[in-house]
């Protein structure tokens, strides 16, 4: 046996710079580099308020997404899954940092993620439904995927630099989301009567949802060359879940939207029941060790 | 069920060695069926003993193929069951950096998995009989991943002693017998070169930490240093089909040679952290120009791999569970598959 | 026209990649898929971690038709034989252009 067969293992005691372990984890500090300071005339707090809101949404869906690992119905559909999952992952850590700098207090990505309550996160409801089988994973992660989408190819024009590059890089992950979502939801709508059923029951499931997605909020209005007017990319989302509904062979449900907390919703920070056990879940090992580093 | 009658030892993280299919009594099974098999027998033996592959339309004996089979397929298992104690953590993961790190390190075994069936395919096998064989208990997998992650610190641990001692294993491996095997294992230790890395400097980073931490790294070291050295199966002298093994190129050396190895290795990386290894027997002995060290206790070894280790229920059942509430998704593809071939060829 | 047989399995296919600086499509392994544009799909996935630029070929295992390399052995009929599971991965010699 020779030393040389070694080398990658006894290589793990050397002193290395290196900070980038992981294949496609990049860098320590998601915006390093970069210029994030607020352009002039925008609203440095509605700015944060705003990163956070698409963060959140980011960072909840990811995490039900990583909740299906080891259990997807084939090992291919593992690191399809597992790609997605990252790469909104990516998104939240940028979105966060970027919320950060622009609130100004000096809150990075993992305290704004670990150490925020229940009620100060900004995520639109669809984000954290949990998936009862894989037909809510396709259907959710569609209709996610095409609004997200929509928004972000909007941002990419945005006034704020930073956000507009986030938004550039994004889009290419989401389209591929999107693309593979449609195709699921496309065999499973058009594959055996079972999984039509599945499909088209799944659709109900989530389809109360859907509205909060296009409502108007006041953080977006108070960005108009900033943010991404959801009602404005209502009609392109339409298009295309009726596009993939009717290649899938499903009907549009027809059911009332969630009705609202007293009017308030996910981006006022009043969510659902499950999102308390969700915080609980994606917290607990930070908190526990609030000071420390990892 | 897992039986250890059937178990021959050496089942690193990645495989290692396999069980022989055939009684070990039978000493090195023939192909006993006409005289052109002797021919093709005999330009077998010669591949092998040029240090030549065997690529999977050349003839080989049957042993040879279903040991092959057997080792592959094991070693895939362990790459799927292994992504199930690693990802127990990943929605706790306490930073988000660590937490896409963890997800891509799951993803590659995913991805390590799915390498070797198709290695194990060229050999005539099929990928749903052979996960098959796992939920029923007939294929086993390395017997680590029995063992419960406790705390976020067991997943730096398994990088550092489980893809530690799994090294120790593959990187012979890449030069297999078996020509799709040892490209495989080339593709995968490349990848498993950064797992390593990552699962160290975790614990370098905690080892610096708060007392918590450091109090957390050292419990998952006691709990994970015996059984790492279990990885490298039981001793030489209770493995008898070494001999064949290793005379087809299938395993490049014993168990007890890379155990030996990884001790020597991690002793020192150990000292650099600062957590000490749960031995009290473990010194180096400048005679033999090694570290000593104490009594596997080879019964709870059986124990595992017979089925009654912590965590094997429940590493099959959820294996078991994605598969079969998996059926009618597979089913639903292959529907609609079939039916846009009929109407594509009906245009 | 009879109906296709309705398998619940997802058939074999092989997966030929081209790199950036590569002159040809290498054999890098198979996977499993529903059909053609999720083999690719997944290809892209697992064997090039969705790097761009990179050429993919799928092919189901079942259409590839493979020799044996080593043609000294009887047993198997000459070239052309129809592969039961898999090609044979066999190096291009490297003085062979544009291969």
């Amino acid at each position: 046996m020779t030393e040389d067969e070694f080398t990658a293992y006894q290589s793990l005691s050397e002193e290395t710079e290196d900070h980038r372990w992981a294949f496609g984890t990049g860098f320590t500090d998601p915006l390093e580099g970069i210029d994030a300071s607020v352009p002039p005339g925008v609203d440095a707090q509605a700015l944060g308020a705003y990163c956070l809101m698409l963060g959140d949404d980011a960072l909840i869906y990811s995490h039900r997404l990583q909740q299906w690992m080891t259990r997807m119905p084939e090992l291919e559909e593992e690191t399809a899954l597992a790609n997605v999952a990252l790469d909104l992952l990516g998104q939240a850590r940028m979105l966060l940092a970027r919320a950060g700098l622009a609130e100004g207090a000096g809150r990075q990505e993992d305290q704004l993620a670990f150490f925020r309550d229940e009620h100060e996160f900004r995520n639109v409801l669809l984000a954290e439904r949990q998936d009862a089988d894989f037909a809510e994973l396709a259907g959710r992660l569609l209709i996610f995927s095409a609004w997200r989408l929509a928004l972000f190819g909007r941002l990419a024009a945005s006034a704020d630099p930073v956000l507009a590059a986030i938004a550039a890089k994004s889009v290419q992950e989401l389209a591929y989301h999107r693309d593979y979502a449609a195709q699921w939801v496309i065999r499973l709508g058009d594959g055996t009567p079972l999984s039509h059923g599945k499909m088209q029951a799944a659709l109900g499931a989530i389809w109360p949802l859907v509205a909060e997605l296009f409502q108007p909020d006041p953080v977006t209005a108070a960005l108009p060359a900033v943010a991404a007017d959801p009602a404005g990319v209502r009609a392109e989302v339409d298009a295309v879940l009726d596009t993939v509904l009717a290649a899938a062979t499903l009907e549009r449900p027809d059911v009332a939207p969630l009705a609202r907390v007293a009017g308030r919703s996910g981006r006022d920070g009043v969510h659902t029941e499950a999102f308390g056990y969700l915080l609980a879940e994606l917290q607990s090992v930070a908190r526990a060790h609030p000071d420390a580093t990892w | 069920m897992l039986t250890s009658r059937a178990y021959d030892g050496g089942e690193g993280r990645t495989g290692g060695t396999v069980a022989m299919t055939a009684p070990p009594n039978t000493g090195f099974p023939e192909d006993e069926t006409s005289d052109g098999t002797s021919e093709l027998r005999a330009h077998f033996d010669e591949t092998l003993d040029h240090g030549r592959r065997i690529e999977p339309r050349d003839w080989m004996p049957d042993a040879y193929r279903s040991t092959m089979v057997r080792q592959i397929a094991q070693h895939a298992h362990s790459e799927i069951i292994g992504m199930q104690p690693e990802g127990n953590w990943i929605t706790r993961a306490p930073s988000l950096r660590r937490k896409a790190i963890l997800i891509a390190k799951v993803q590659d075994e995913a991805g390590h998995g799915m390498y070797l069936y198709s290695a194990a395919e060229t050999l005539g096998a099929d990928r749903a009989d052979l996960t098959a064989k796992l939920i029923g208990g007939r294929q086993k997998y390395s017997s680590i991943f029995n063992y419960p992650t406790l705390t976020y610190a067991d997943v730096g641990v398994i990088g550092w002693l489980v893809d530690g001692a799994a090294i120790c294993n593959q990187v012979p491996l890449c030069r297999s017998s078996y020509g799709p095997y040892a490209r495989a294992m080339i593709r995968i230790c490349k990848e498993e070169s950064f797992h390593q890395r990552q699962g160290y400097e975790l614990l370098m980073t905690m080892m610096r930490g708060s007392a918590a931490q450091r109090a957390m790294v050292q419990d998952a070291t006691n709990r994970f240093w015996w059984p790492s050295l279990m990885m490298f199966g039981p001793p030489d002298d209770q493995s008898p089909n070494t001999a064949q093994s290793m005379a087809w190129g299938i395993k490049r050396h014993t168990n007890d040679e890379l155990r030996q190895r990884f001790v020597d290795m991690t002793v020192p990386q150990a000292d650099k952290l600062g957590v000490t290894l749960p031995d009290e027997e473990l010194r180096w002995n400048p005679e033999r120009g090694h570290y000593d060290f104490g009594p596997v206790d080879w019964a709870e070894f059986t124990a595992v791999i017979k089925g009654y280790g912590p965590c094997n229920a429940q590493r099959i059942a959820r294996r078991q569970a994605a598969h079969d509430e998996g059926a009618w998704v597979r089913g639903a593809a292959a529907a609609h598959a079939a039916k846009h071939a009929a109407r594509r060829d009906a245009a | 026209m009879t109906e296709p047989q309705v398998r619940s399995g997802w058939p074999l296919y092989e997966v030929f990649l081209r790199g950036k600086r590569g002159l040809n499509h290498v054999h890098v392994g198979s996977l499993h898929a529903a059909d053609p544009q999720m083999a690719l799909r997944h290809a892209r996935d697992l064997y090039t971690r969705r790097n761009e630029g990179v050429s993919i070929w799928v092919v189901a295992a079942r259409d590839i038709t493979a020799s044996s390399p080593d043609e000294k052995d009887p047993f198997f009929a000459p070239s052309g034989d129809k592969i039961y599971r898999h090609p044979t991965f066999y190096e291009i010699p490297d003085d062979v252009p544009h291969m």
